[in-house]
Protein backbone atom coordinates (compact mmCIF):
# COMPACT_ATOMS: atom_id res chain seq x y z
CA UNK A 1 0.00 0.00 0.00
CA UNK A 2 0.86 3.39 -0.68
CA UNK A 3 1.30 5.80 2.79
CA UNK A 4 0.94 9.19 3.09
CA UNK A 5 2.27 10.37 6.64
CA UNK A 6 0.93 13.51 8.53
CA UNK A 7 3.15 14.02 11.81
CA UNK A 8 6.53 13.69 12.08
CA UNK A 9 6.64 12.84 16.10
CA UNK A 10 8.31 9.65 17.27
CA UNK A 11 5.02 7.66 15.72
CA UNK A 12 5.27 9.26 12.53
CA UNK A 13 8.63 8.91 12.07
CA UNK A 14 8.62 4.57 13.49
CA UNK A 15 5.75 4.37 10.37
CA UNK A 16 8.03 5.95 8.05
CA UNK A 17 11.02 3.81 9.03
CA UNK A 18 9.03 0.37 9.71
CA UNK A 19 6.65 0.68 6.31
CA UNK A 20 9.14 -1.16 4.13
CA UNK A 21 10.02 -3.67 6.11
CA UNK A 22 6.28 -4.22 6.47
CA UNK A 23 5.60 -4.18 2.13
CA UNK A 24 4.14 -0.85 1.91
CA UNK A 25 5.69 2.61 0.51
CA UNK A 26 6.08 5.76 1.94
CA UNK A 27 4.47 8.77 -0.90
CA UNK A 28 4.18 11.37 1.35
CA UNK A 29 5.30 12.87 4.61
CA UNK A 30 4.24 15.83 6.34
CA UNK A 31 5.06 17.50 9.82
CA UNK A 32 3.99 21.14 10.75
CA UNK A 33 6.63 22.96 8.56
CA UNK A 34 7.04 20.91 5.56
CA UNK A 35 6.76 17.71 3.32
CA UNK A 36 8.22 15.37 1.38
CA UNK A 37 6.05 13.29 -1.19
CA UNK A 38 7.26 11.19 -4.01
CA UNK A 39 4.51 8.78 -5.91
CA UNK A 40 7.51 6.47 -6.29
CA UNK A 41 8.15 6.09 -2.86
CA UNK A 42 10.50 8.12 -0.70
CA UNK A 43 13.26 6.93 1.19
CA UNK A 44 13.11 6.64 4.81
CA UNK A 45 16.97 7.14 5.56
CA UNK A 46 16.32 10.31 3.69
CA UNK A 47 12.86 12.03 5.19
CA UNK A 48 14.41 10.87 8.76
CA UNK A 49 17.84 12.09 8.61
CA UNK A 50 16.48 16.06 6.71
CA UNK A 51 14.03 15.61 9.70
CA UNK A 52 17.00 15.85 12.47
CA UNK A 53 19.42 18.06 11.05
CA UNK A 54 16.55 20.64 9.56
CA UNK A 55 13.82 20.07 11.81
CA UNK A 56 11.60 19.70 9.07
CA UNK A 57 11.14 16.49 6.86
CA UNK A 58 11.06 18.44 3.13
CA UNK A 59 10.94 22.01 2.04
CA UNK A 60 7.41 21.09 0.28
CA UNK A 61 4.48 22.51 1.90
CA UNK A 62 2.54 20.59 4.15
CA UNK A 63 -0.71 20.46 2.57
CA UNK A 64 0.87 18.73 -0.56
CA UNK A 65 1.15 15.98 1.50
CA UNK A 66 -2.77 15.60 1.77
CA UNK A 67 -2.89 16.11 -2.10
CA UNK A 68 -0.25 13.68 -2.91
CA UNK A 69 -1.06 10.11 -3.92
CA UNK A 70 -1.61 7.37 -1.37
CA UNK A 71 -3.85 4.41 -0.58
CA UNK A 72 -3.95 5.28 3.19
CA UNK A 73 -3.38 8.89 5.50
CA UNK A 74 -1.83 7.78 8.60
CA UNK A 75 -2.93 10.78 10.75
CA UNK A 76 -0.21 10.95 13.33
CA UNK A 77 -0.40 14.58 14.59
CA UNK A 78 -0.39 15.22 17.71
CA UNK A 79 -4.28 14.71 19.69
CA UNK A 80 -6.12 17.66 20.46
CA UNK A 81 -9.14 18.15 22.02
CA UNK A 82 -12.53 19.94 21.34
CA UNK A 83 -13.03 20.45 17.49
CA UNK A 84 -9.39 17.99 16.84
CA UNK A 85 -7.99 19.54 14.43
CA UNK A 86 -6.01 19.79 12.69
CA UNK A 87 -6.53 16.00 12.40
CA UNK A 88 -10.03 15.92 11.72
CA UNK A 89 -9.80 17.85 8.81
CA UNK A 90 -7.11 15.36 7.68
CA UNK A 91 -9.43 12.87 8.16
CA UNK A 92 -11.89 14.32 6.19
CA UNK A 93 -9.79 15.18 3.34
CA UNK A 94 -8.53 11.52 2.95
CA UNK A 95 -12.01 10.35 2.87
CA UNK A 96 -13.42 12.67 0.32
CA UNK A 97 -11.06 11.24 -2.15
CA UNK A 98 -12.16 8.02 -0.87
CA UNK A 99 -8.73 6.84 0.43
CA UNK A 100 -8.48 5.29 4.16
CA UNK A 101 -7.24 6.33 7.33
CA UNK A 102 -5.14 5.23 9.75
CA UNK A 103 -5.47 7.54 12.76
CA UNK A 104 -2.59 7.22 16.12
CA UNK A 105 -4.35 10.55 16.56
CA UNK A 106 -7.17 10.26 19.55
CA UNK A 107 -8.74 13.22 18.29
CA UNK A 108 -10.69 12.90 15.56
CA UNK A 109 -12.27 9.41 17.55
CA UNK A 110 -12.68 10.51 21.00
CA UNK A 111 -14.16 14.03 20.35
CA UNK A 112 -15.63 13.69 16.69
CA UNK A 113 -16.35 10.18 16.57
CA UNK A 114 -19.94 10.46 14.99
CA UNK A 115 -18.69 12.90 12.85
CA UNK A 116 -16.17 10.69 11.60
CA UNK A 117 -18.35 7.58 11.19
CA UNK A 118 -20.68 9.93 8.91
CA UNK A 119 -17.80 10.91 6.91
CA UNK A 120 -16.89 7.16 6.31
CA UNK A 121 -20.40 6.25 5.79
CA UNK A 122 -20.20 8.64 2.40
CA UNK A 123 -16.35 7.62 1.18
CA UNK A 124 -15.00 4.56 -0.20
CA UNK A 125 -12.58 4.60 2.21
CA UNK A 126 -12.39 3.33 5.75
CA UNK A 127 -10.92 4.35 8.99
CA UNK A 128 -9.32 2.21 11.28
CA UNK A 129 -7.89 3.36 15.29
CA UNK A 130 -6.07 0.56 16.63
CA UNK A 131 -3.39 2.62 17.74
CA UNK A 132 -5.33 5.22 19.49
CA UNK A 133 -5.76 2.91 22.68
CA UNK A 134 -3.08 1.20 24.44
CA UNK A 135 -0.04 1.56 21.75
CA UNK A 136 1.12 -1.70 20.40
CA UNK A 137 -1.77 -4.12 22.58
CA UNK A 138 -4.47 -4.92 19.61
CA UNK A 139 -7.51 -3.69 21.93
CA UNK A 140 -9.74 -2.98 19.10
CA UNK A 141 -8.74 -5.64 16.32
CA UNK A 142 -9.86 -7.99 19.59
CA UNK A 143 -13.31 -6.43 20.29
CA UNK A 144 -13.52 -6.43 16.41
CA UNK A 145 -12.98 -10.34 15.86
CA UNK A 146 -15.13 -10.46 19.39
CA UNK A 147 -17.74 -8.11 18.03
CA UNK A 148 -18.55 -5.11 19.67
CA UNK A 149 -21.84 -6.68 20.94
CA UNK A 150 -20.38 -9.51 23.03
CA UNK A 151 -17.74 -7.52 24.82
CA UNK A 152 -19.88 -6.16 27.74
CA UNK A 153 -17.15 -3.72 29.83
CA UNK A 154 -13.50 -2.90 29.04
CA UNK A 155 -11.11 -1.98 31.86
CA UNK A 156 -7.50 -1.51 31.86
CA UNK A 157 -4.60 0.06 32.92
CA UNK A 158 -4.13 2.34 29.63
CA UNK A 159 -1.28 5.13 31.03
CA UNK A 160 2.22 3.77 31.39
CA UNK A 161 3.17 7.02 33.33
CA UNK A 162 0.49 6.94 35.64
CA UNK A 163 1.28 3.48 36.39
CA UNK A 164 5.27 4.14 36.57
CA UNK A 165 4.65 7.08 38.99
CA UNK A 166 1.91 4.71 41.55
CA UNK A 167 4.50 1.48 41.16
CA UNK A 168 7.55 3.74 42.12
CA UNK A 169 5.80 5.21 44.65
CA UNK A 170 4.63 1.86 46.06
CA UNK A 171 7.52 0.14 45.99
CA UNK A 172 9.69 2.92 47.89
CA UNK A 173 7.81 4.63 50.13
CA UNK A 174 8.36 8.18 48.12
CA UNK A 175 6.13 10.67 47.48
CA UNK A 176 4.42 11.61 44.22
CA UNK A 177 6.31 14.89 43.26
CA UNK A 178 9.84 13.05 43.87
CA UNK A 179 8.92 10.54 41.66
CA UNK A 180 7.07 12.54 38.99
CA UNK A 181 11.04 14.64 38.73
CA UNK A 182 12.27 10.85 38.59
CA UNK A 183 10.23 9.79 35.70
CA UNK A 184 10.57 13.06 34.12
CA UNK A 185 14.68 13.26 34.02
CA UNK A 186 13.97 9.03 33.26
CA UNK A 187 11.56 10.19 30.23
CA UNK A 188 8.66 8.34 31.05
CA UNK A 189 6.86 11.49 32.09
CA UNK A 190 6.24 14.95 30.06
CA UNK A 191 7.61 18.02 30.97
CA UNK A 192 4.39 18.95 31.64
CA UNK A 193 2.99 15.70 32.74
CA UNK A 194 -1.04 16.67 33.28
CA UNK A 195 -2.48 14.85 30.42
CA UNK A 196 -1.44 11.36 32.04
CA UNK A 197 -1.16 11.91 35.52
CA UNK A 198 -5.28 13.89 35.36
CA UNK A 199 -6.18 10.92 34.18
CA UNK A 200 -7.47 12.64 30.58
CA UNK A 201 -5.43 9.95 28.54
CA UNK A 202 -6.61 7.11 29.61
CA UNK A 203 -9.80 8.85 29.82
CA UNK A 204 -9.69 9.73 25.93
CA UNK A 205 -8.88 5.69 25.13
CA UNK A 206 -11.70 4.62 27.37
CA UNK A 207 -13.89 6.82 25.47
CA UNK A 208 -13.13 5.67 22.06
CA UNK A 209 -13.50 2.18 23.79
CA UNK A 210 -16.96 3.27 25.07
CA UNK A 211 -17.70 4.61 21.31
CA UNK A 212 -16.96 0.98 19.76
CA UNK A 213 -18.77 -0.75 22.33
CA UNK A 214 -21.72 1.43 22.34
CA UNK A 215 -23.41 4.42 19.86
CA UNK A 216 -21.13 6.23 19.32
CA UNK A 217 -21.92 9.70 20.70
CA UNK A 218 -19.24 9.57 24.00
CA UNK A 219 -16.80 12.29 24.13
CA UNK A 220 -14.56 13.40 27.00
CA UNK A 221 -17.33 15.24 28.80
CA UNK A 222 -18.89 12.61 29.10
CA UNK A 223 -16.18 10.80 31.01
CA UNK A 224 -15.92 10.72 34.82
CA UNK A 225 -12.47 11.03 35.52
CA UNK A 226 -10.20 11.77 38.84
CA UNK A 227 -6.27 10.94 38.28
CA UNK A 228 -3.36 10.10 40.66
CA UNK A 229 -1.84 13.89 42.00
CA UNK A 230 -3.51 13.23 45.59
CA UNK A 231 -2.53 9.76 46.56
CA UNK A 232 -0.12 10.32 49.00
CA UNK A 233 2.59 7.41 49.59
CA UNK A 234 0.44 6.66 53.42
CA UNK A 235 -2.65 5.34 51.22
CA UNK A 236 -0.20 3.03 49.05
CA UNK A 237 1.36 1.66 51.89
CA UNK A 238 -2.34 0.76 53.91
CA UNK A 239 -2.78 -0.93 50.48
CA UNK A 240 0.31 -2.86 50.18
CA UNK A 241 -0.15 -3.77 54.39
CA UNK A 242 -3.16 -5.22 52.76
CA UNK A 243 -2.39 -6.93 49.68
CA UNK A 244 -3.40 -4.81 47.99
CA UNK A 245 -1.79 -1.72 45.25
CA UNK A 246 -3.81 1.42 44.22
CA UNK A 247 -3.65 1.67 40.02
CA UNK A 248 -4.96 4.22 37.50
CA UNK A 249 -7.91 1.78 36.29
CA UNK A 250 -9.69 2.97 32.71
CA UNK A 251 -13.52 1.80 32.69
CA UNK A 252 -15.77 1.72 29.35
CA UNK A 253 -18.88 0.18 28.81
CA UNK A 254 -21.30 0.84 25.75
CA UNK A 255 -23.03 2.82 29.23
CA UNK A 256 -20.60 5.19 30.00
CA UNK A 257 -16.50 5.77 31.28
CA UNK A 258 -15.36 5.94 34.34
CA UNK A 259 -11.18 6.60 34.78
CA UNK A 260 -9.92 7.23 38.87
CA UNK A 261 -7.09 5.50 41.01
CA UNK A 262 -8.80 2.22 42.22
CA UNK A 263 -8.02 -0.42 44.81
CA UNK A 264 -6.69 -3.99 43.15
CA UNK A 265 -5.39 -7.06 44.72
CA UNK A 266 -1.36 -7.25 44.41
CA UNK A 267 -1.99 -10.41 42.23
CA UNK A 268 -4.76 -9.25 40.76
CA UNK A 269 -3.64 -9.18 36.05
CA UNK A 270 -4.32 -5.40 36.62
CA UNK A 271 -1.69 -4.91 39.20
CA UNK A 272 0.81 -4.65 36.26
CA UNK A 273 4.37 -2.52 37.08
CA UNK A 274 6.39 0.15 35.74
CA UNK A 275 4.74 1.77 32.17
CA UNK A 276 3.24 -1.70 31.19
CA UNK A 277 -0.56 -1.27 30.21
CA UNK A 278 -3.50 -4.19 30.49
CA UNK A 279 -6.50 -4.14 29.02
CA UNK A 280 -9.35 -6.74 30.31
CA UNK A 281 -12.08 -7.63 28.06
CA UNK A 282 -15.31 -8.85 29.46
CA UNK A 283 -17.26 -11.39 26.99
CA UNK A 284 -21.00 -12.34 26.82
CA UNK A 285 -19.89 -16.47 26.26
CA UNK A 286 -15.94 -16.15 26.89
CA UNK A 287 -15.45 -14.68 30.15
CA UNK A 288 -12.86 -11.91 30.71
CA UNK A 289 -9.99 -11.98 28.41
CA UNK A 290 -6.52 -10.26 29.33
CA UNK A 291 -3.69 -8.47 26.96
CA UNK A 292 -0.53 -6.83 28.45
CA UNK A 293 1.82 -5.68 26.60
CA UNK A 294 3.79 -2.13 25.77
CA UNK A 295 0.97 0.75 25.44
CA UNK A 296 3.23 3.75 24.39
CA UNK A 297 6.73 4.06 22.11
CA UNK A 298 6.93 5.09 19.02
CA UNK A 299 7.95 1.56 17.53
CA UNK A 300 4.83 -0.04 19.78
CA UNK A 301 2.63 2.02 18.54
CA UNK A 302 3.60 2.01 14.88
CA UNK A 303 3.38 -1.37 14.63
CA UNK A 304 -0.58 -0.91 15.54
CA UNK A 305 -0.30 1.60 12.83
CA UNK A 306 0.76 -0.89 10.66
CA UNK A 307 -1.60 -3.79 12.12
CA UNK A 308 -4.18 -1.50 10.85
CA UNK A 309 -2.53 -0.81 7.35
CA UNK A 310 -2.48 -4.58 6.87
CA UNK A 311 -6.35 -5.21 7.62
CA UNK A 312 -7.37 -2.56 5.11
CA UNK A 313 -4.96 -4.69 2.87
CA UNK A 314 -6.69 -7.83 3.05
CA UNK B 1 4.12 -7.41 22.26
CA UNK B 2 1.24 -8.71 24.22
CA UNK B 3 -0.23 -11.77 24.90
CA UNK B 4 -3.80 -13.70 25.98
CA UNK B 5 -3.91 -14.13 29.34
CA UNK B 6 -7.17 -16.44 31.24
CA UNK B 7 -8.13 -13.91 33.73
CA UNK B 8 -8.96 -15.13 37.54
CA UNK B 9 -12.22 -15.51 38.66
CA UNK B 10 -13.73 -12.58 40.76
CA UNK B 11 -12.59 -13.19 44.46
CA UNK B 12 -14.34 -13.24 47.21
CA UNK B 13 -14.51 -12.98 51.34
CA UNK B 14 -15.46 -16.11 53.31
CA UNK B 15 -15.41 -16.79 57.29
CA UNK B 16 -14.30 -20.09 57.99
CA UNK B 17 -14.50 -21.05 61.89
CA UNK B 18 -12.38 -23.30 63.69
CA UNK B 19 -11.98 -25.57 66.66
CA UNK B 20 -8.60 -26.54 67.65
CA UNK B 21 -6.99 -28.59 69.77
CA UNK B 22 -4.69 -26.68 71.99
CA UNK B 23 -1.45 -27.91 70.65
CA UNK B 24 1.89 -26.63 69.59
CA UNK B 25 1.82 -26.39 65.28
CA UNK B 26 -1.75 -27.12 65.36
CA UNK B 27 -2.68 -23.64 64.09
CA UNK B 28 0.05 -23.57 61.67
CA UNK B 29 -1.04 -27.05 60.37
CA UNK B 30 -5.00 -25.81 60.10
CA UNK B 31 -4.32 -22.94 58.00
CA UNK B 32 -1.68 -24.81 55.39
CA UNK B 33 -4.96 -26.38 53.47
CA UNK B 34 -6.35 -22.98 52.72
CA UNK B 35 -3.18 -22.19 51.03
CA UNK B 36 -2.79 -24.94 49.40
CA UNK B 37 -6.44 -25.22 47.61
CA UNK B 38 -5.15 -21.37 46.59
CA UNK B 39 -6.74 -19.41 49.62
CA UNK B 40 -5.32 -16.16 50.61
CA UNK B 41 -5.53 -15.58 54.42
CA UNK B 42 -6.90 -12.53 55.24
CA UNK B 43 -7.32 -12.10 59.17
CA UNK B 44 -6.76 -15.22 61.58
CA UNK B 45 -8.69 -14.23 65.14
CA UNK B 46 -7.08 -16.63 67.66
CA UNK B 47 -9.31 -16.88 70.60
CA UNK B 48 -7.00 -18.60 72.78
CA UNK B 49 -8.18 -18.39 76.28
CA UNK B 50 -11.56 -18.82 75.27
CA UNK B 51 -12.48 -22.51 75.10
CA UNK B 52 -15.40 -24.17 73.10
CA UNK B 53 -17.68 -26.78 75.41
CA UNK B 54 -15.56 -29.67 73.52
CA UNK B 55 -12.67 -28.21 75.37
CA UNK B 56 -11.36 -26.35 71.46
CA UNK B 57 -10.00 -23.33 71.46
CA UNK B 58 -12.20 -21.53 68.45
CA UNK B 59 -10.31 -19.48 65.57
CA UNK B 60 -12.04 -17.73 63.21
CA UNK B 61 -10.05 -17.48 59.87
CA UNK B 62 -11.32 -14.52 56.66
CA UNK B 63 -10.07 -15.94 53.78
CA UNK B 64 -10.28 -14.96 49.95
CA UNK B 65 -10.72 -16.97 46.99
CA UNK B 66 -12.82 -17.80 43.86
CA UNK B 67 -16.19 -19.17 44.47
CA UNK B 68 -15.07 -22.02 42.94
CA UNK B 69 -11.94 -22.92 45.18
CA UNK B 70 -14.22 -22.48 48.67
CA UNK B 71 -15.56 -25.71 48.69
CA UNK B 72 -11.95 -27.15 48.25
CA UNK B 73 -10.40 -25.56 50.91
CA UNK B 74 -13.25 -26.28 53.70
CA UNK B 75 -13.17 -30.06 52.23
CA UNK B 76 -9.23 -29.69 52.47
CA UNK B 77 -9.22 -28.62 56.06
CA UNK B 78 -11.70 -31.61 56.83
CA UNK B 79 -9.48 -33.67 55.18
CA UNK B 80 -6.54 -33.00 57.83
CA UNK B 81 -8.64 -33.61 60.46
CA UNK B 82 -9.74 -30.05 61.11
CA UNK B 83 -13.25 -29.00 62.78
CA UNK B 84 -14.91 -26.84 61.12
CA UNK B 85 -17.84 -25.77 63.19
CA UNK B 86 -19.17 -22.88 60.40
CA UNK B 87 -17.77 -22.00 56.72
CA UNK B 88 -19.62 -20.37 53.58
CA UNK B 89 -22.91 -18.71 53.70
CA UNK B 90 -24.23 -18.44 57.17
CA UNK B 91 -20.80 -16.48 58.10
CA UNK B 92 -20.66 -14.76 55.06
CA UNK B 93 -20.77 -11.08 53.90
CA UNK B 94 -19.31 -9.67 51.21
CA UNK B 95 -16.29 -7.76 51.76
CA UNK B 96 -15.21 -4.40 50.39
CA UNK B 97 -11.63 -2.89 51.08
CA UNK B 98 -11.35 0.94 50.65
CA UNK B 99 -9.02 3.93 50.91
CA UNK B 100 -9.66 7.30 51.94
CA UNK B 101 -7.56 10.36 51.95
CA UNK B 102 -7.53 13.55 52.82
CA UNK B 103 -7.86 15.67 56.08
CA UNK B 104 -9.77 12.97 57.71
CA UNK B 105 -8.98 13.89 61.66
CA UNK B 106 -10.20 17.63 60.87
CA UNK B 107 -13.60 16.81 59.09
CA UNK B 108 -14.66 14.78 61.90
CA UNK B 109 -13.24 10.71 61.53
CA UNK B 110 -15.55 9.50 64.10
CA UNK B 111 -18.68 10.93 62.21
CA UNK B 112 -17.30 9.33 58.87
CA UNK B 113 -16.99 5.55 59.72
CA UNK B 114 -20.67 6.15 61.66
CA UNK B 115 -22.40 7.61 58.49
CA UNK B 116 -20.82 4.26 56.88
CA UNK B 117 -22.24 2.47 59.62
CA UNK B 118 -25.63 3.93 59.79
CA UNK B 119 -26.12 2.11 56.14
CA UNK B 120 -28.01 -0.77 56.59
CA UNK B 121 -26.40 -4.37 55.91
CA UNK B 122 -22.64 -2.41 56.54
CA UNK B 123 -20.36 -2.82 59.47
CA UNK B 124 -16.74 -1.45 59.74
CA UNK B 125 -14.60 -4.26 60.15
CA UNK B 126 -11.52 -2.88 60.10
CA UNK B 127 -9.74 -0.18 60.35
CA UNK B 128 -6.61 1.80 59.85
CA UNK B 129 -5.35 5.66 59.80
CA UNK B 130 -2.16 6.52 58.48
CA UNK B 131 -1.55 10.20 59.52
CA UNK B 132 2.36 10.93 58.97
CA UNK B 133 2.59 14.35 59.95
CA UNK B 134 0.07 14.19 62.21
CA UNK B 135 -3.74 15.74 62.04
CA UNK B 136 -2.45 19.07 60.04
CA UNK B 137 -1.57 17.50 57.12
CA UNK B 138 -3.34 14.91 55.12
CA UNK B 139 -3.96 11.30 56.22
CA UNK B 140 -5.03 8.03 54.65
CA UNK B 141 -7.17 5.15 55.77
CA UNK B 142 -7.95 2.11 54.95
CA UNK B 143 -11.75 0.70 56.03
CA UNK B 144 -12.39 -2.95 55.46
CA UNK B 145 -16.63 -3.14 55.69
CA UNK B 146 -18.59 -6.31 56.11
CA UNK B 147 -21.60 -5.65 53.70
CA UNK B 148 -25.00 -7.96 52.93
CA UNK B 149 -23.66 -8.48 49.23
CA UNK B 150 -26.99 -7.20 47.99
CA UNK B 151 -25.56 -2.98 49.30
CA UNK B 152 -22.36 -2.95 47.89
CA UNK B 153 -23.61 -0.10 45.39
CA UNK B 154 -25.26 1.26 48.31
CA UNK B 155 -22.97 1.48 50.40
CA UNK B 156 -20.37 2.80 48.51
CA UNK B 157 -22.66 5.35 46.98
CA UNK B 158 -23.12 6.51 50.74
CA UNK B 159 -18.98 6.26 51.20
CA UNK B 160 -19.02 8.37 48.20
CA UNK B 161 -21.49 11.00 49.25
CA UNK B 162 -19.47 11.75 52.57
CA UNK B 163 -16.55 11.81 50.90
CA UNK B 164 -17.69 14.59 48.07
CA UNK B 165 -19.23 16.61 51.47
CA UNK B 166 -16.24 16.48 53.71
CA UNK B 167 -13.16 16.71 50.87
CA UNK B 168 -12.25 13.76 50.90
CA UNK B 169 -10.94 11.77 48.21
CA UNK B 170 -12.09 7.48 47.71
CA UNK B 171 -10.06 5.10 46.56
CA UNK B 172 -12.57 2.66 45.87
CA UNK B 173 -12.03 -1.21 45.10
CA UNK B 174 -12.23 -2.70 41.80
CA UNK B 175 -14.76 -5.61 41.64
CA UNK B 176 -14.53 -7.36 38.74
CA UNK B 177 -16.85 -8.45 36.88
CA UNK B 178 -19.12 -5.79 38.10
CA UNK B 179 -21.07 -2.76 36.48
Amino acid sequence: MKLAVVGAGAVGRSVVRMAGEYGHTVTAVADSSGAAVDSDGLGAEAVLSRKSARGSVGAADPGEALAAEYDALVEATPTTLGDAEPGFSHVRRALDRDRHVVLANKGPVAERYGDVRRLEDESDGEVLFEATVAGAIPVLGTIADYGPAQVTAVRGVLNGTANFILSRMAAEGLDYEHVLAEAQDLGVAEADPAFDVEGTDAALKCVILANVLGDGSYTLADAEVSGIVDIPPSALSLAQEDGRTVRLVGEATPTGIRVGPRLVSMDSPLAVGGTENIVQLETTHAGSLALRGRGAGGDETASAVLADVARLDR
Amino acid sequence: MSAVADVAETRRTYTVRLELVDEPGELMRALRPVAENGGNLLSVFHERGNLTPRGNIPVEVDLECSPGRFDDIVAGLRDAGVTVTQAGEDGYAEEVTLLLVGHLVDTDLSDTLATVESCSGASVADFSLDAPAGTDEQSSARLRLAVDPPQVSEVLSVVRDVADRKGLQVVEPLVEGER
